[in-house]
Parts: C-alpha cells; sequence; structure tokens
C-alpha cells in the first residue's frame, strides 16, 4: 500500500473537513486498540459465547449432484454457514467490534445504515447488548421489502429512519447516515456495515469480518489439509467477500470470486454490478469503482436483493480486480431467485437473496475451475445469511412460477 | 498562484471598510436559463463573489433545500459543464470573481486537467471542493495552481489547531471558508458570533482573508458573523429557498431583493 487508507489507486477519504478529525480519531482506534488482546478478547468472547462462533462448514452433497446433473461434474461444494450467526448472518461480526470500539472512544450514540436490514438488526443487537442507544437509517423501498427485519429492529429497541430521498435505497440510506453523523460527530459513532466509505471503514470492516476466512482456513486444515481450489462470495458493498477472501488472498492457487448482483441484466442498465460495468469514482467517501453517468453523477442500481442494491463497491475489491487476485461475476434476479430454491430443496437451508447471487455463480465457477486445474474442484461458498426476511419475495415468486 | 480578482475584491471592501458577500446557487435550478439570470442579478444587487453549485447526486454535506435543489437541477440539465458554460457566460458581462462549488466526483469524471483548464478559460477563479480535504487531490491542486485558480479549504469546528494550520500550508489560497457549525448547509442554529471570531483567528494564522458559511441566511445572521471578525460571509440556503419561492420567471428578482438587503448588512 504507497499511502495509509488506499488499495492501489482505490480508497482514501473523501469527505467534508467536519468528518476528518473523527476519521482520524478512529483510524489511531483502529491501529491501536483492535490489535490489543484486551480488545480482541472481549471481541473473540463475544463472538464465541454470544455469536455462536466458529460457524462451521458444511458440505453440500446434494446441491454438488444437482450442479454435476447441470454441466458441471464433480464439483465438491462446501458452505461456510454464517446464516448461522446470531442474527441471521456475518454482519454482527463487525457490528459487535464496533460498538465494542465506539464505547472505548467514549461514543454515546450509534447510527448506522442498512440496504437489506441484517446490518442494521446486528447494529440495533450490539447496541442492546452493549447498552448504547441505535438509530438506523433505511431506504423507504427496502423498508417495504424487508420488513421483517424492520420489525427486529423496532424489537430491539432501535429507532429505524426511512429514508425518501433519490432511489430510497442503501446509497441513499448512507447519505442520510453521512448527514447524521457530520451533524453529531462528537458523540456519535457511525457504524458502517460494509467493507466500503472513507478510510479506515474498508479496512476496520475487513478486519473484523476476516475471522469468516480465517475459520475457514482452520476447518480445511483439520478436515484434510486440503485448500478449496475457489472461494466464491456475493459482492455488494463487500464485507462478507473481503471478510472470506482476506486470509486466502496470499494462498494464490486458491480462485477468488465475488458475484455482484446483474439484475435485470447487465445489458439493461439496471443491476447492480460497478465491477462489471462501472468507472472509477468516488462515493461515500472513496475512490473506488462506481455506477456513474457522463456527468459523475451516480446511478441507481438495481437489485431484487436489497444487501446488493449498491451503485459503489469495496475499494479493496476494485484494487483485487485489478490485480487480477479476485474475479467479479455477475448474476441476475431471476437466476438468484431460483439459486435460492435450488439449495432450499437440496439442502434444506432457505439463505438470503443477496447469499443466494453467489449460489448461483457455483456451476460457471465450477465449470472455469474444471479447465483451469484439470479435474472438478473443491469450492468454498460463503453462505452470508439466511433468508427468512425474503420470504415473501421468495413465495411471490414461487406463486409465479407455479401459475406459469 | 491565486486569482488576482478574489484578492482584490477583498482588499477593495476591506478598503471600504465593508464585508464581503459571497452567494451560492445552484447551476440549473430550476432550469439552466434561470440559474443563469439569479446568478446575474445577485452580481447586480451587489454579490461580490459568485459560488456557482454544481449539482451532484448525492450531496451528503448538504441540507434538504440545497439537496433537493440538486436533484431538479441534474434533472434540468445542470452539471460541471454546465457550470463552466453558465460561468463563462457571465464572464462577459461581470468581473466578479467566481468559484466552482462541487462534489469531487464530477470533477474527476469530466477529468481534473480538463475541468482546470476549460474554468480557467470560461473566466473562473477558484475552486471549492467540499469533499476533497487536504490530504487528498494533489494532482488537482497542482494543476489549479498553475492556472491561477484558487483552491478555497474548508475548515471546521473539528478542526484542531494543528490540523488548521495544515491545511494552511498545504497550498490553500483565495479565501479560508470557516464551517460555521458541524452540520450540513442550511442548518437553523449556528453560532455566529463564535464562528465569526473563530474566522479571524484563522485569517491571523494565514494571509488569505476567511469567510463564515453555512447557517447564514438573513442580514442579522450576516451581521453577526462579520461583526465578530469574518472578513466575509457565504449565504447559500437562503437564496435556493428564495429561489424556489414562487414563480421561477420572478426568481432573479426575489434574489435580488435578498442579496441587497445582506449587501445593506455587511
Amino acid at each position: 500500500m504507497a499511502q495509509a487508507g488506499y488499495f492501489g489507486q482505490y480508497g482514501g477519504r473523501f469527505v467534508a473537513e467536519t468528518l476528518v478529525p473523527a476519521l482520524e480519531e478512529l483510524t489511531r482506534a483502529y491501529e491501536e486498540i483492535v490489535p490489543t488482546k484486551e480488545f480482541q478478547d472481549e471481541w473473540r468472547g463475544l463472538l464465541a459465547s454470544y455469536v455462536g462462533r466458529p460457524t462451521p462448514v458444511t458440505r453440500a452433497h446434494q446441491l454438488g449432484a444437482l450442479l454435476t446433473s447441470r454441466g458441471a461434474p464433480g464439483a465438491e461444494i462446501w458452505l461456510k454457514r454464517e446464516d448461522l450467526c446470531h442474527t441471521g448472518a456475518h454482519k454482527i461480526n463487525n457490528a459487535l467490534g464496533q460498538v465494542l470500539l465506539a464505547k472505548r472512544l467514549n461514543k454515546t450514540r450509534i447510527i448506522a445504515e442498512t440496504g437489506a436490514g441484517q446490518h442494521g438488526v446486528a447494529t440495533a443487537t450490539a447496541c442492546a447488548v452493549l447498552g448504547l442507544p441505535c438509530e438506523v437509517y433505511m431506504g423507504a423501498v427496502d423498508v417495504e421489502r424487508q420488513a421483517p427485519n424492520v420489525g427486529r429492529m423496532k424489537m430491539l429497541g432501535a429507532r429505524v429512519i426511512p429514508v425518501e430521498s433519490g432511489s430510497r435505497t442503501l446509497k441513499d440510506a448512507m447519505n442520510e447516515a453521512l448527514r447524521d453523523w457530520v451533524t453529531n460527530v462528537r458523540t456519535t459513532h457511525y457504524c458502517v456495515g460494509s467493507a466500503a466509505g472513507p478510510h479506515p471503514y474498508p479496512s476496520l470492516v475487513r478486519d473484523l469480518q476476516r475471522v469468516i476466512g480465517a475459520e475457514a482456513l482452520e476447518q480445511f486444515g483439520q478436515l484434510d489439509q486440503k485448500l478449496p481450489d475457489a472461494v466464491v462470495a456475493c459482492v455488494g458493498g463487500g464485507s462478507n467477500a473481503i471478510g472470506i477472501f482476506a486470509d486466502f488472498v496470499p494462498h494464490t492457487d486458491v480462485a477468488l470470486y465475488g458475484v455482484e448482483a446483474a439484475g435485470h441484466g447487465i445489458e439493461t442498465g439496471h443491476h447492480a454490478a460497478p465491477l462489471n460495468a462501472g468507472g472509477v469514482g468516488v462515493l461515500h467517501g472513496s475512490l473506488t469503482r462506481i455506477m456513474q453517468d457522463e456527468n459523475g453523477q451516480v446511478l441507481e442500481a438495481h437489485s431484487v436483493s436489497a444487501g446488493l442494491d449498491y451503485p459503489g463497491v469495496g475499494p479493496e475489491h476494485a484494487y483485487l480486480q485489478e490485480l487480477g487476485r479476485a474475479t467479479y461475476l455477475a448474476v441476475g434476479d431471476e437466476a438468484a431467485l431460483n439459486a435460492a430454491l435450488d439449495l432450499t430443496r437440496t439442502e434444506g437451508i432457505i439463505c438470503a437473496l443477496e447469499t443466494a447471487h453467489a449460489i448461483a455463480a457455483l456451476t460457471e465457477v465450477s465449470e472455469r475451475e474444471t479447465k483451469r486445474l484439470g479435474r472438478p474442484p473443491r469450492i468454498l461458498v460463503c453462505l452470508s445469511g439466511r433468508g427468512d426476511k425474503d420470504l415473501v419475495t421468495y413465495l411471490d415468486y414461487l406463486a409465479k412460477k407455479e401459475a406459469k | 498562484m491565486s486569482s488576482p480578482r478574489i484578492r482584490q475584491k477583498f482588499e477593495a471592501r476591506r478598503a471600504e471598510g465593508k464585508k464581503v458577500l459571497i452567494a451560492y446557487l445552484t447551476v440549473g435550478y430550476p432550469n439552466l436559463e434561470v440559474s443563469y439570470e439569479c446568478a446575474l442579478a445577485a452580481l447586480e444587487a451587489g454579490a461580490d463573489i459568485l459560488e456557482l453549485g454544481v449539482p451532484f447526486s448525492d450531496p451528503t454535506a448538504d441540507g434538504p433545500v440545497i439537496a433537493k435543489a440538486s436533484f431538479e437541477a441534474i434533472q434540468s440539465g445542470g452539471s460541471l459543464k454546465a457550470a463552466i458554460a453558465l460561468g463563462a457566460r457571465l464572464r462577459k458581462v461581470r468581473q466578479e470573481p467566481m468559484v466552482l462549488f462541487s462534489y469531487y466526483n464530477p470533477i474527476l469524471s469530466y477529468g481534473e486537467a480538463k475541468a482546470v483548464s476549460d474554468w480557467a478559460e470560461a473566466g473562473g477563479d477558484g475552486l471549492l471542493l467540499v469533499d476533497l480535504p487536504p490530504e487528498e487531490g494533489d494532482s488537482l491542486r497542482a494543476q489549479a495552481s498553475a492556472r491561477e485558480l484558487s483552491i478555497i479549504p474548508l475548515i471546521a469546528p473539528t478542526t484542531d489547531e494543528a490540523r488548521a494550520k495544515k491545511i494552511l500550508e498545504r497550498g490553500a489560497s483565495g479565501f479560508i471558508y470557516y464551517v460555521s457549525v458541524a452540520g450540513v448547509t442550511g442548518t437553523g442554529t449556528a453560532p455566529l458570533a463564535e464562528a465569526g471570531a473563530h474566522a479571524a483567528e484563522l485569517e491571523r494564522l494565514s494571509s488569505i482573508p476567511a469567510v463564515v458559511g453555512f447557517g447564514i441566511g438573513s442580514p442579522e445572521q450576516a451581521r453577526q458573523a462579520a461583526g465578530a471578525g469574518a472578513s466575509g460571509v457565504v449565504v447559500g440556503t437562503a437564496l435556493i429557498r428564495a429561489v424556489a419561492a414562487g414563480d421561477p420567471s420572478d426568481a432573479p428578482r426575489r434574489v435580488a431583493d435578498l442579496v441587497r438587503a445582506l449587501r445593506a448588512a455587511v
């Protein structure tokens, strides 16, 4: 890294001056408090006794057989079960870490943005158990399509603030959270949910999520000491992906695949795939790849998955792509919905719509890896979250399919 | 290097015992033609410096009034390109300094070198980039300086003295924009006398004048900040409110009325 907070040319800290001192304070905390034994013991203690870590890896035999029947013969599929975390997704790893850190910084209030509501629920949960008030900004469209999570946040005592501006989704929720933070920066910690935003968030969130990949490495070590050939994760801002990738990055024989949301299709423009079809730009404080028009206005993203419905991406993913270390595919709405059904019916796991994008990419990953290796691959997928929140969408889709 | 027009304007007002009045308008709000006429009206009514706001899709430093104007301006064709063209048109008839007020992404997307060169050619005097703190944008700063465009630094109430010094050492020119309150534009509760005094302090730390912005909408508020020692005041949200307050064809008159009232106060 040439400069602190940069991943190659990506990253940085493009924010109003008012926020810079708070980001400097948070950077010092990231460098000086997070690595201490005291902090790590407290955080890891919660991960073990409260979140239920380590989460298992599960061999998906029947899903593997289904892929075999679809022209990807012999692939061995493993699922890293973040859906089994308390609150139902990996987001809690980061939320607990940041709320603990905020307490060390004597902040008395926590704010967060959320798309699918998983990060909102995780932050509300961390605030409930650690005793801080919590306000969550959520796009009005997402409030509607992720109603169960809105209810959970309310139950947890958080205030959910629907955001009516712009596309009324994750991007706009993040804008409002930033406006709140710039106004209340002295007392408030902004708990960013993705590995995006200004420095130090991309690094901080990665380090609070890398436990996913670190555990998986250890689990394969105990299993048969064979690493997976490929690691696959969905990418919105990219926190579960960077979390499972981070400790595999030095293992250069392990291929890394991120899966963006292609929405209605990349060619339609209605997608959420800045790594596949975006350009270099600045959004929410970091230089990364974003979806934008010829005047540098950020475009509205589209995905059936609220958690992936974001026109930017964490800067480290832009860097891994540029290095050629990770490959980023894109999967559309319908393929993701079908993949969720496949996983449920082969493995008995109802995954989140976000995760379903990673599952939907498995045929392509398997084909690519078989070609690269000359044999069927072993693939590890980050099963980033469970799908209770998406049941209405799934049931609507099922009803439509059955009506055809 | 910095813009001579900006320096001369502050010197001239100081010699008269007056303060510099800076007017912000969003380019393209409510449409390109009316925003041109409003800018012209503001200058004719006595604004000293014009800030041409480049509308951006994600204006995280702006409150609801300017954010809404920004969205509508984009629909009406507002952009960096349109702002430069509007500036060039104004320069044919007016001599006041003009500063582009923008988020960084429109500049990055347009191309830093082209943005600097086109703005200089249009007769622009400075750039104020809300989300480009001094640690970022070295290449843009160098290019702006080579074309005698000032890069206006922002200093906030959360900026401590050590950091303020660092900001001022990193090529600040034109004037210092002191943000009166931690918050977004259009806040109604800024401690303006305190901000004015702080601006005066910053001016002593540097070789350039300091103005106060955020939360100044009325003549009384302008007087408070100026009276406490600021060399100038910036008015934005109140002008956008005036633009929005009725028939677009009367917007220039409403802008001129507000500017005249502010002018009389400082």
